[in-house]
């Protein structure tokens, strides 16, 4: 072996300035958050001093009485819902289409479930809106859903994809030949084995769909979902602050269900990615 | 009648003939080995039986009765999986129980049919475990209790035991054999170790590239291996041809000649009436503990491989034949005309 | 025999037919209405908008994309190509550091918990994490305030002095949306470079460091160009998304528009939907030379 002055390509340390760089690329990605926290309780109503000139929690009593803040919550709940309904059933039976046969088209399938994540939110945005357009349907809850719908199903048929994989056909074989028809085979086999990566997915989609905003501008009208109304917010001068508590209401709605689908396909190749 | 029939079965994928034009009779209640290579269509007969897969031509009679068209779950045969398919999800009782469970057979039967299944094959007491809980043996039979539970005509094992040890393995081979005459039905056993197939089976069908070389008992197939292919992957077998052959028997055909057929003697050994013999120098020795492999390098050109029991000699005696001149003799009725099939 | 057996002994029996009721839901949403959309989209390109009426005429014309050609509207789509490209060289550099740590140095649970720290970025409310700079980067905000303790003041003039990227403020100029943009979109970078970098086997840089290769020239020589495919992986989403964005712009821009921006604006106030889908047409032709391209240096393995 030559002798090495120099330090190897690969010492058991990271050096200072590589810990420095991570450090500082992990503080940029989440110290914006912690910004909106703080400024939830800060006492003035029109603009973001910094230091705070004092906290107070009487903005939550403001957002509390708030009705647009409510009607807002109640349609992205229910626009999400209905969203994670629909991908969950067209995820599963896409899913289980590719996995169980080898078709003609078959890539073409996967190539379509991923395209609507793959091009800018916008393109599937104003497509939808062209074609509502085109076909004079009125806004309704069902147009947002189904612009959110086409970019969730990939969240569950993914996940339930990976865990098809991982599931060794010869069960359902199994099941089958002990004289359960596919019916049964279903019930009782396929659906427990994929119960985990139905319920990850499902809560990802939920939480793409609940602070969706690009696709929803273009399909959702007069109508004002959560992200919409924050959207609204940011022109508007007065009670800054009651923005703030609706962000982090979205953050805590999307992150829990993120944290909990991580910990639920922890291991089983489900990939979380956009 | 047959337990099942292969009626010009053929199963291609694209230009692969998997299963190529076999015709088979399996009989009821005997122990019949599907014995090959990978990928010679063993299993992919298994699974036509099954049904999970389907003929791409010819017909398959279960006891009788044509298949085509009736699902795995229509049709009275059981398998036991390569992978054992436990439902990762259920204990051993309610795996074993399956079964019965989609038949809808009343809880208290159900109960008491798995408890016999579980202590025919000695897991009285594992019920409440978990497959994961168990070693590969167990789990092995689970699968089996499982397949047996609803009493089906044919049980179909495809390599059950391929996972297990060589020691464990020996084991269960006796404890099937066992089984299958106490529930006295039909198995077929899908494997590609010919000791296994030739110690358990009533009859066996060789099988290569999709194609069923020799179908007969054990001693037949090994004794009288129909083609080259058969005398070379049941046991180990000397193919003799062309000068080589002329320079023994005075014609060229092509023949085969177990190796522990052969004796070793010394090379003025005299030769009596119906013995072949040929001259040779030893050129490798292997000491294999009950008995030592020689292979000789032969006068007449090519070479034979010959075994010798190790009645009274120790490793060392056998080392020393190396490089020794030997006359190899054996009986002329032992010689094997085969069909050369590639 | 019950009408689910039966059904189920018919399903078998036509394997194609089983398939087929799989994939028709799917296929109806995804092929129908999402593919449908976007020919839509294309289609209602070559209609145009009549001056006088303000409604859609229905006829194949080029007049739409003419008006697309008039050089403010390509003023528009230089500047968010231009934008593209600058977030996404950034992204690349910045993804590097985080990507190596985690790829080379990090214990495997040091691993798990970067791994999140960057994935929850990526899921979680983009809105809100744009909303967040608004705060930020405010004229009384925290990054002034900071600028102002460390006497850096005549440094961030001087920045905002510069033509082009400049502007009265950070809060309203191209430098201000670029360290935005670069914030939202990072961790789409970071995941798939972490994933090249993990692929290359320890033993490459021990060779290479035994041939003689001092660290700065194995870095260059083998660590590179071996995680280039996740470079230019993580760029596609970095270049789609900051080409297809108008909320970044809308929150933290000034009067020069965006091609999302101008999507959204002719859609909606003028209801001129033609141009707004010419508009889009840009990113989807650019996006597809893009993948051409991409696909060529086997980025897509590292996705």
């Amino acid at each position: 072996m030559p002798s090495r002055t120099a330090p190897g390509p690969h010492q058991a340390r990271a050096s200072f300035g590589l810990k420095a760089a991570t450090l500082a690329v992990l503080l940029y990605l989440h110290l914006p958050l912690a910004i909106i926290i703080l400024y939830a309780f800060t006492t003035e109503d029109a603009a973001f001093t910094f230091p705070p000139p004092g906290l107070t929690l009487d903005w939550f009593g403001v957002a509390w009485r708030r009705s647009d803040i409510w009607a807002a919550l109640s349609l992205s709940l229910r626009v999400a819902t209905a969203t994670t309904g629909v991908a969950l059933l067209l995820g599963t039976l896409a899913a289980a289409a590719v996995h169980r046969a080898k078709f003609f088209g078959r890539e073409t399938i996967s190539f379509l479930v991923i395209l609507p994540i793959a091009l800018p939110g916008i393109i599937t945005g104003i497509a939808l809106r062209s074609a509502i357009s085109l076909l004079n349907i009125p806004f309704s809850l069902w147009t947002i859903v189904i612009g959110h719908a086409t970019f969730c199903v990939v969240v569950v048929y993914n996940n339930v994809l990976a865990r098809f994989r991982r599931t060794a056909a010869s069960q359902v074989e199994a099941s089958m030949d002990l004289g359960a028809s596919p019916f049964e085979t279903f019930r009782y086999i396929v659906l427990p084995s994929i119960a985990t990566a139905l319920l990850a997915g499902g809560m990802l989609a939920f939480a793409l769909s609940f602070d969706e905003i690009i696709v929803t501008t273009f399909t959702a009208g007069q109508q004002e979902t959560l992200p919409i109304w924050i959207f609204t917010q940011l022109t508007k001068p007065r009670q800054r602050p009651v923005t703030n508590i609706a962000a982090i209401f979205v953050i805590a709605a999307t992150m829990v269900p993120i944290l909990l689908a991580h910990r639920l396909t922890e291991g089983s190749g489900g990939r979380a990615g956009r | 009648m047959a337990a099942v029939r292969f009626l010009h079965v053929s199963r291609h994928f694209g230009d692969v003939k998997a299963v190529d034009h076999v015709s088979l009779d399996i009989h009821d209640g005997e122990f019949f080995s599907l014995l090959g290579p990978s990928g010679s269509g063993k299993t992919t007969c298994l699974r036509l039986i099954a049904g999970f897969d389907h003929p791409t031509a010819g017909a398959i009679e279960l006891h009788g009765v044509g298949v085509s068209g009736i699902p795995p779950y229509e049709r009275d045969v059981n398998t036991v999986f390569q992978d054992y398919a436990l439902f990762p999800h259920m204990s051993v009782g309610q795996n074993v129980a399956y079964g019965l469970m989609i038949k809808r057979v009343p809880p208290t039967e159900r109960d008491a049919r798995v408890r016999e299944m579980l202590d025919l094959v000695r897991l009285g007491g594992m019920a409440e475990r978990r497959p994961s809980q168990l070693s590969g043996g167990q789990r092995q039979r689970v699968a089996l209790a499982r397949a047996l539970i609803n009493r089906p005509r044919v049980l179909l094992l495809d390599e059950p035991l391929g996972a297990l040890d060589l020691k464990l393995r020996q084991q269960m081979q006796i404890e099937l054999k066992a089984i299958q005459q106490h529930v006295g039905i039909t198995f077929i056993y899908v494997t590609h170790d010919q000791e296994e197939a030739l110690t358990m089976s009533d009859r066996l069908a060789v099988f290569n590239n999709g194609r069923v070389e020799q179908v007969g008992a054990p001693a037949e197939v090994y004794e009288h291996p129909a083609t080259d292919f058969v005398a070379g992957f049941v046991g180990v077998s000397n193919l003799v041809s062309g000068e080589t052959a002329r320079a023994i028997t005075g014609s060229p055909e092509t023949f085969t000649i177990r190796p522990e057929k052969i004796l070793m003697h010394e090379p003025d050994a005299a030769i009596e009436d119906g013995l072949c013999w040929i001259d040779g120098r030893v050129r490798d020795v292997v000491y294999l503990g009950p008995h030592t492999r020689y292979r000789v390098d032969l006068d007449a050109g090519g070479e034979l491989t010959v075994t010798q029991q190790n009645v009274d000699s120790t490793s060392l005696d056998v080392q020393a034949a190396r490089g020794r001149r030997v006359r190899l003799v054996w009986p002329r009725a032992h010689n094997r005309s085969v069909i050369t099939t590639g | 025999m019950p009408v689910t057996r039966r059904l189920a002994i018919s399903l078998y029996r036509h394997p194609r037919v089983a398939l087929l009721l799989l994939l028709a839901p799917p296929l109806l949403w995804l092929g129908v209405v999402y593919l449908g959309s976007l020919s839509s989209l294309v289609v209602q390109s070559f209609f145009s908008l009549d001056g006088f009426t303000g409604q859609v005429v229905r006829r194949f014309t080029l007049a739409t994309y003419r008006d697309l050609l008039t050089p403010a509207n390509m003023d528009i789509v230089m500047r968010t190509a231009g934008m593209a490209a600058a977030v996404t060289l950034a992204a690349a550099v910045a993804a590097f550091p985080l990507a190596y740590y985690m790829a080379r140095y990090a214990s495997p649970r040091g691993k798990a918990a970067l791994y999140l720290a960057v994935l929850l970025p990526l899921w979680s409310s983009y809105l809100v994490r744009v909303f967040s700079w608004k705060l930020i980067l405010a004229k009384e905000g925290i990054l002034n305030w900071t600028v102002q303790r460390l006497a850096l003041g005549g440094a961030l003039d001087w920045l905002l002095g510069l033509p082009v990227i400049g502007g009265p403020s950070l809060s309203v100029s191209l430098l201000g949306m670029f360290v935005v943009f670069l914030y939202v979109w990072l961790p789409y970078m970071i995941l798939p470079v972490e994933a090249a970098l993990e692929r290359i086997p320890e033993s490459f840089l021990e060779a290479s460091a035994d041939l003689g290769a001092r660290p700065g020239q194995t870095f260059r020589q083998v660590i590179l160009p071996l995680a280039l495919p996740g470079v230019i992986a993580g760029s596609i989403f970095t270049f789609s998304l900051t080409l297809g964005d108008f909320i970044v712009p809308y929150a933290l821009g000034n009067s020069a528009l965006f091609i999302g921006q101008a999507v959204l604006a002719h859609q909606g106030t003028s209801g001129n939907i033609p141009l707004a889908a010419a508009f889009t047409v840009v990113p989807m032709v650019i996006m597809a030379f893009y993948l051409l391209a991409a696909k060529r240096t086997g980025a897509f393995d590292a996705l």
